[in-house]
């Protein structure tokens, strides 16, 4: 087996209002030359900071968010070889415990599994166009970036080409 | 026209989900500028937003044209 990228698929990265399966996104990954899937699995906590959460919606600026997330898929492709990744991010109301975000990525050994679940999701939180909203019982309020990059001093998140 | 896309804060401060510009030469810097002074309801949050052209991340240089469609992009919060 050669060192090659995979090509992404547009469909296995998708932003969607309907609850995530992940067996779905896992199916995407499969392939006779994995030796590992890894999934990662984003639910929503209902405590943060203290403040107890009803519930959350999630925004999102649908097509853009589609392509920043390919874009991940590239970008994990180029940096591990023979990985296939998928990422589904729902959006609009969700409840404690749902699931907001599910990642598969499967490569031939599970090392890089593990890396390149992390970095996906680590990407999400910086480049794609996706918002939420905390709803509490006496309050809501969008929350901003929570890697601390808020300002973004060059105009664009940290890392981007 | 060019087309200006809101979302969350951002959105429910200035009241609209888009609005359409005539084309005006203006670079993303210029066009930040415009929406400051036009949203001062929202000036604290445009202070820290970043900016898409056709669904790509642009500078404060870039320049707009015609059927451009841009996007005021809050700091994100996904996942």
């Amino acid at each position: 087996m050669s060192n090659q990228q995979v090509p992404i698929q547009a469909e296995h990265f998708r932003i969607v209002t309907e609850p995530i399966s992940v067996e779905e996104v896992i199916s995407r990954v499969v392939h006779p030359h994995a030796g590992a899937i890894n999934t990662f699995i984003g639910t929503v906590r209902e405590l943060t900071r203290g403040r107890k959460t009803l519930y959350l919606e999630y925004e999102a600026y649908v097509s853009m968010a589609e392509k920043k997330l390919q874009q991940i898929g590239q970008e994990i492709g180029e940096r591990w070889p023979n990985s296939r990744v998928a990422i589904f991010h729902r959006i609009g109301r969700l409840a404690i415990s749902d699931i907001a975000v599910a990642i598969a990525v499967s490569t031939p050994h599970r090392a890089d599994a593990y890396e390149a679940s992390r970095y996906a999701i680590e990407r999400i939180k910086d480049i794609v166009p996706i918002w939420k909203k905390e709803f509490w019982e006496d309050g809501e309020a969008w929350i901003g970036n929570q890697k601390e990059t808020v300002a973004y001093p060059t105009g664009k998140p940290e890392g981007l080409e | 026209m060019i087309k200006v896309l809101f979302f969350a804060g951002v959105k429910e401060q200035i009241g609209q989900d888009f609005i359409e510009l005539d084309d005006r030469g203006w670079t993303v810097g210029q066009l930040k500028h415009h929406l400051l002074e036009k949203y001062p309801q929202a000036s604290e949050s445009l202070a820290n937003v970043m900016v898409s052209v056709n669904e790509e991340f642009a500078d404060d240089g870039t320049k707009l044209h015609e059927n451009d469609q841009v996007a005021i992009i809050p700091p994100v919060s996904g996942g």
